[in-house]
């Protein structure tokens, strides 16, 4: 059952390489795709909050001889999350993209970038992690330079050397922690991680992996890729790699930290929560010099990682599902601000803030539909924001960390200062004279863009059982008691 | 064996990293393949066990193999990383080539369209043998 989200979008891919120069088959194709995803995910969902973890031996091989697939709830909300990002990527995407890119295989890699997504989420292996990051990376390294623009170009030379780099560093992890356990399980490796000696090796490897995983998830001191590259391609690319892939990073950083490096979690703690202080200011400054409206967001994306992260280096059960919280949070909110970009670029031809302007009277709904998740990220209540902070800061209060708290709040306050901005620029301003006049956009467009800003409101006005769900998720987290029995207790059960 | 191995890929990790360092496209990519090396070298000395002459096979006549026999698992695991590193340094060559002839230049001090927009005439037609 729990192979489906791996397979389903690999069928797809399939099925739309059949028809590679016929655009419009492509382009239904991925409408039909996201939505399977979605029916595949909601029943994955669904079983895991009902029946607990799930687990797959892949070939019936005992757990730790074989590969593992283990979902836990905070993979089920990942991959349910992700489809839905997908979906509304696939509606938006109708018009979004040009008819050359889609002959050049945009729907095909998309599937296959969601094939490697979802296997990041599903796997139990440390080494089928690795695989299933190549096969994300290579789909996005294609994304990314699709179409040849001289920017897109530069941006991907960037993006894959980075990228590349912390593939390497990610093997070495694996090797040397192959080395020093004989395992690559997960769960296997949890077990035998408190013995392991020497311990300063063990420390040593947690620092690998944070490195490794710090590049792709784009925290404090490696960040540089992300704005350099993100704002190239197409606005739909950007929406999708800005809802997945760094995400998938820090789904990656917080398996390995609540799972295996929880011995010397007195070491890794400070400095997870300095990294996670420093993302935070740092990506949040950096946006509030920017212009270009993709720019802009792309800061955001590394100001958000730092919240991600200060829950996980906070590490109590609480912290933990701020952590999921945030993670559906976020994914939601800044997905439906890059497709909000894009359709301001449709009607106005800009990306530039400073060549924008007037939409608030021109376009009330969409100034309306932006508010959503801008406000949002920026934390105001009722929204999602709102509650994905108030679980973490709590967390934070309960631990005595006031300073990355503070650091948590200050940057609220930031990034709201940055989303005003930005309806100032876009919205408020009144028309210059010189602007073009204002282009129709597509309805494909505006009905990705609303459904998403609509699911971002339900996640804060239905927040109760959406928190619910994340404490469940963080008390699995911080427990991995029952991740291990899950994987290893079902030895010679049938998949 | 094991610390000549070792030795072998502290040094490919250290030119590795040293030609990433460079500027030019080139030798960033000669830096990658380094590193790549380096790291199933790695690969290949982690399984704490480099021992020759003893399969990880049972024996005729035997209910378990040999005590000390030779770890499959790193092969395995460098086979394939030895394959997901040739695919992404296909990618890579051709996406370093097209980032030459886009820009004209294989230095990355001069790839700043990323940072400061670029002036319109300075982008290049789309070239349809583009997209990879």
């Amino acid at each position: 059952m729990i192979v489906l989200p791996i397979l389903a979008p690999l069928l797809f891919a399939i099925v739309s390489l059949v028809g590679w120069s016929k655009p419009a088959y492509q382009r239904v194709v991925g409408i039909v795709g996201a939505v399977a995803l979605n029916g595949v995910t909601l029943s994955v969902f669904a079983q895991v909050r009902a029946g607990g973890i799930q687990v797959a031996q892949v070939g019936n091989w005992p757990a730790p001889f074989g590969i593992t697939l283990a979902v836990d709830l905070f993979g089920a909300v990942m991959l349910q999350v992700s489809a839905l990002v997908a979906l509304t990527v696939a509606i938006f995407s109708l018009s979004g993209i040009d008819d050359s890119r889609v002959k050049f295989g945009f729907y095909p890699l998309f599937f296959v970038l969601l094939m490697g997504v979802n296997g990041a989420f599903t796997t139990g292996d440390l080494f089928n992690l690795y695989v299933w990051f190549e096969v994300m990376l290579m789909a996005s390294f294609v994304l990314i330079a699709l179409g040849g623009e001289r920017a897109q170009i530069e941006g991907a030379v960037k993006y894959v050397i980075l990228n590349l780099l912390s593939s390497t560093l990610f093997l070495s992890a694996i090797g040397l922690l192959y080395n020093l356990t004989g395992t690559l399980n997960m769960a296997d490796l949890a077990l035998r991680m408190p013995e392991v000696q020497p311990a300063g090796e063990v420390t040593l490897i947690a620092v690998l992996f944070l490195i490794a995983f710090g590049i792709k998830s784009a925290i404090f001191p490696l960040f540089f890729w992300l704005p350099a590259s993100y704002h190239t391609p197409p606005v739909v690319i950007t929406a999708l790699f800005s809802g997945l892939l760094t995400k998938v990073g820090v789904f990656a950083l917080t398996r390995v930290f609540t799972l295996l490096f929880i011995t010397d979690f007195a070491i890794t703690q400070p400095i997870l929560l300095v990294l996670a202080g420093l993302t935070m200011v740092v990506g949040v400054l950096g946006a509030a010099v920017q212009t270009d409206f993709r720019r802009l967001l792309s800061f955001h994306i590394i100001s958000q990682i730092g919240y991600l992260l200060m829950g996980l280096g906070l590490g109590s059960a609480g912290a933990l599902a701020g952590v999921v919280f945030f993670m559906v949070h976020v994914i939601l909110a800044k997905t439906a601000l890059f497709l909000v970009a894009g359709l301001v670029e449709r009607l106005q031809g800009s990306f530039d803030l400073k060549k924008l302007g007037g939409l608030a009277s021109s376009r009330p709904w969409l100034a309306l539909i932006f508010l959503i998740p801008a406000l949002s990220l920026a934390g105001l209540p009722p929204l999602s924001g709102f509650f994905a902070k108030l679980v973490l800061v709590q967390a934070g209060l309960e631990l005595r960390s006031f300073l990355v708290t503070g650091a948590a709040l200050g940057v609220s306050l930031l990034t709201f200062y940055s989303m005003t901005k930005v309806w100032n620029e876009v919205f408020w301003k009144d028309r210059k004279s010189g602007m073009p006049a204002l282009r129709r956009a597509p309805v494909s467009m505006w009905v990705a863009v609303i459904s998403l800003a609509a699911i971002s409101l339900l996640a804060g006005l239905a927040a109760g059982p959406l928190v619910d769900v994340s404490l469940a998720a963080g008390i699995q987290l911080a427990d991995p008691a029952a991740y291990i029995s899950a994987v290893m207790g079902g030895i010679g059960g049938a998949p | 064996m094991t610390l000549l191995l070792a030795i072998t890929a502290g040094g490919l990790f250290a030119a590795g990293l040293y030609m990433m360092l460079r500027r030019s496209l080139v030798k960033i990519l000669v830096g990658l393949l380094l590193l790549g090396y380096a790291v199933n070298l790695l690969l290949f000395n982690s399984g704490s066990r480099l021992v020759p002459g003893s399969p990880p096979l049972i024996r005729e006549g035997e209910s378990a193999p040999a005590l000390i026999h030779a770890d499959p698992v790193p092969q395995a695991l460098i086979l394939t990383a030895i394959v997901i590193s040739f695919g992404v340094t296909a990618f890579a060559v051709v996406l370093l080539r097209q980032a030459y002839q886009v820009t004209g230049t294989d230095d990355l001090n001069e790839m700043r369209c990323t940072d400061i927009p670029c002036p319109e005439e300075d982008i290049l037609p789309d070239d349809p043998e583009a997209a990879p």
